[in-house]
């Protein structure tokens, strides 16, 4: 019997993937790249370590990254250089897919970070906010402290972190996690202050379910959704600020496969050799987009108000999120 | 409360109020980070090769070996004061090099929030009003592009690929400084005011690229919000009314229907004059653009810290100047809201 609850979630998981997948090919798309550049990544980092462990060292890399080749500078792509070689004589292709995991942990790693320190503030201040409550007054604590680091330019912010914390790959991530949690700390407290107020809330209080289970069953099952979305939407922005981080030459150390620091250093060639840049770019592009479009169509389908939007058609306007009454006020 | 001037301008003088505690944190946040982070700022103001006397003069001369809250304190009468430091590069005061850069960022993030509102919305309007088919997957296609395309790399393409390509140098004109007096630091502005055409024209190729540049990131955002805002709206009462009426489908979907989700829209766009701002700083350095974005790129690169703490402080009050005139059009645009 236990068996069965769990093959019907599998089987609801599988119909709701295959209604977000068909309610857009670009979402496919973007799935189906995400699935490649991650798998790719991953071969890049297991691929030397489990041929360690059989005895026979090998890289998925056709050339070592840091390999110099003086011989082989500035070389057009070919078959034995895909991408072509730089001014040192690194081959591009192997920099390009050498930098790949590094970026991806990097977008995860300060993505994850801000989910998590985030959603758990937004998810205290949205749901113990009762005015002249101890909670209320965290609540509000909260809410100011991330008043505060929203009016920072996240860029400038983390490039000040940064720079005070001198140039390396932690030091920098820790810059640019540093500005990026109060996103999600508003959108969490958003989401939980709107499912709060659902007819279903209510019903559950009035039934007498405890208030964690409410919390737990209600409010968080709600608000994976949102988060969710959010979350890979935000993989690809968090790569593209921390390369700009890495492009301005205060992230990753001189030298590191890293598409912002490759850009950079490839920058002063763009005219006589636009190839170097444009495949990084192209990296950066194809690993954003992918991500763009998987969270883009996910939202579609996926959050309350894009999806009510999608149905309202033919559902009563008046369902239609209240939103945009919301007066100025309440802005603050 | 209503709609009057009065309530009006009690409600703004209300917000400026309310700019004090946040301005406060802003510079508590910024003075805490600077100290802790870096916690003997003179070994890096005085450069890598000062003796140990300077080091210790500049300790003694900026006061770094007082308790804390003295250092606070003395912080806050030096801003109040109008002494934001002294860049230790440039050896020019810091205040005054911001205030006379501001103009300049401001006409370029002012340039490319017009090209986000003049591209960006009508974007929107089209992807709604055709969800789901060909239009709406193009338009998605162009704003995800967008957004994956990081600033930096815009720039880098537009100002060495296309700008010396077509000829445009980089910075505010062909010859800088112009042969005119430049009283506003608004370069198309000073160019008019100096009533030479030629210098308008050519200030406006020059402001072109780089607002492209620093719009095309974020224009997403206004063309995904106003998609979602029109295509809510679409089916609302008042819309199949105008539809009723017999007016054509321009006045429906851009007079009527856009009005409407515009309010959306607006609030957005008060928290994309602050990604601008922030982003200013890669694209003037890249375009040579005489604003504090190249600036704070300076002060941050060479680390001087009263440089960046002052550009940091002051894209702070720049970010909550945007979001408050942001609420002030949701109210114009909104009849509902009442200000208070």
């Amino acid at each position: 019997m236990t068996t069965r609850p769990a093959l019907s979630r599998l089987a609801r998981s599988a119909a709701l993937f295959l209604r977000v997948m068909r309610a857009n090919p670009l979402t496919l798309a973007g799935f189906v790249l995400v699935v490649l550049t991650l798998a790719a990544a991953f071969a890049v980092v297991a691929i030397p370590v489990i041929t360690q462990l059989l005895g026979h060292p090998m890289s998925a890399l056709p050339y070592d990254p840091n390999e110099l080749d003086p011989q082989n500078r500035f070389a057009s792509p070919s078959w034995a250089h895909l991408m072509g070689t730089d001014d040192v004589g690194h081959d591009i292709f192997s920099r390009v897919l050498a930098a790949l995991p590094l970026d991806l942990f990097i977008g995860f790693a300060i993505a994850g970070f801000s989910l998590g320190l985030g959603a758990g503030l937004g998810l205290v201040a949205g749901f113990w906010d009762t005015p002249r409550t101890a909670g209320g007054v965290l609540s509000a604590v909260i809410l100011r402290g991330t008043d505060v680091f929203l009016t920072f330019p996240t860029l400038v912010l983390a490039l000040a972190i940064a720079a005070s914390l001198g140039r390396g790959t932690l030091p920098s991530m820790l810059a640019v996690m540093a500005t990026w949690w109060p996103f999600y700390v508003r959108l969490t407290r958003g989401e939980v202050l709107a499912i709060k107020q659902q007819p279903y809330v209510t019903a559950a209080r009035v039934a007498g379910v405890s208030e964690a289970r409410i919390l737990v069953s209600h409010v968080l099952r709600n608000l994976l959704e949102p988060l969710v979305v959010y979350f890979t939407l935000d993989v690809g922005t968090v790569i593209v600020t921390y390369s700009t981080i890495s492009f301005i030459g205060i992230g990753v150390p001189e030298g590191v496969p890293e598409w912002g620091n490759m850009i950079n250093h490839y920058q002063p060639f763009f005219l006589t050799d636009p190839g170097m840049i444009g495949f990084v770019a192209l990296a950066i592009f194809v690993t954003v987009l992918a991500f763009s479009l998987l969270g883009d169509g996910l939202r579609d389908v996926l959050d309350p108000r894009s999806r009510r939007a999608l149905a309202s058609a033919t559902m009563n306007p008046s369902l239609a999120p209240k939103l945009a009454s919301k007066p100025a006020g309440e802005q603050e | 409360m209503g709609r009057s001037l009065s309530s009006l301008a009690l409600f703004i003088s209300k917000r400026l109020l309310q700019l004090i505690p946040v301005i406060i944190a802003v510079v508590t946040i910024t003075f805490f980070f600077a100290r802790i982070s870096v916690s003997n700022p003179c070994a890096a103001w005085e450069g890598a090769r000062a003796s140990k006397s300077s080091i210790q003069a500049c300790i003694h001369y900026f006061g770094l070996n007082l308790p804390l809250y003295v250092q606070y304190e003395r912080y806050w009468a030096q801003l109040l004061s109008g002494n934001w430091g002294i860049d230790p590069n440039s050896g020019q005061p810091v205040l005054p090099t911001i205030l006379s850069a501001f103009p300049e960022t401001l006409e370029l993030v002012l340039a490319a929030l017009f090209l986000i509102v003049v591209v960006g919305i009508p974007l929107g309007v089209i992807a709604a009003n055709s969800n789901g088919r060909l239009g709406d997957h193009l338009v998605r296609i162009f704003y995800l592009s967008g957004w994956a395309t990081p600033t930096y790399l815009a720039a880098t393409v537009l100002a060495i690929g296309v700008g010396s390509t077509l000829g445009i140098s980089s910075g505010t004109f062909t010859t800088n400084p112009p042969p005119f007096p430049q009283p506003t630091h608004f370069s198309v502005l000073d160019a008019l005011l100096a009533g030479n055409l030629a210098a308008t024209w050519d200030a406006l190729v020059h402001l072109i690229l780089p607002a492209v540049a620093l719009a095309f990131l974020n224009m997403g955002i206004v063309t995904r919000l106003t998609r979602s805002a029109m295509l809510e709206t679409l089916p609302l009462d008042f819309v199949k009314t105008a539809r009723m009426k017999g007016l054509s489908e321009f006045r429906v979907l851009y007079k009527h229907a856009l009005r409407h989700s515009l309010i959306t829209t607006t609030t957005i766009l008060g928290l994309t004059a602050g990604y601008l701002l922030g982003s200013t700083v890669v694209v003037e350095e890249i375009f040579q653009w005489p604003g504090i974005g190249a600036y704070a790129y300076t002060a941050v690169t060479t680390y001087s810290f009263s440089g960046t703490l002052g550009v940091v402080i002051f894209f702070a009050i720049g970010v909550v100047f945007a979001n408050l005139i942001a609420d002030i059009l949701y109210g114009v645009l909104d009849p509902r809201v009442e200000w208070r």
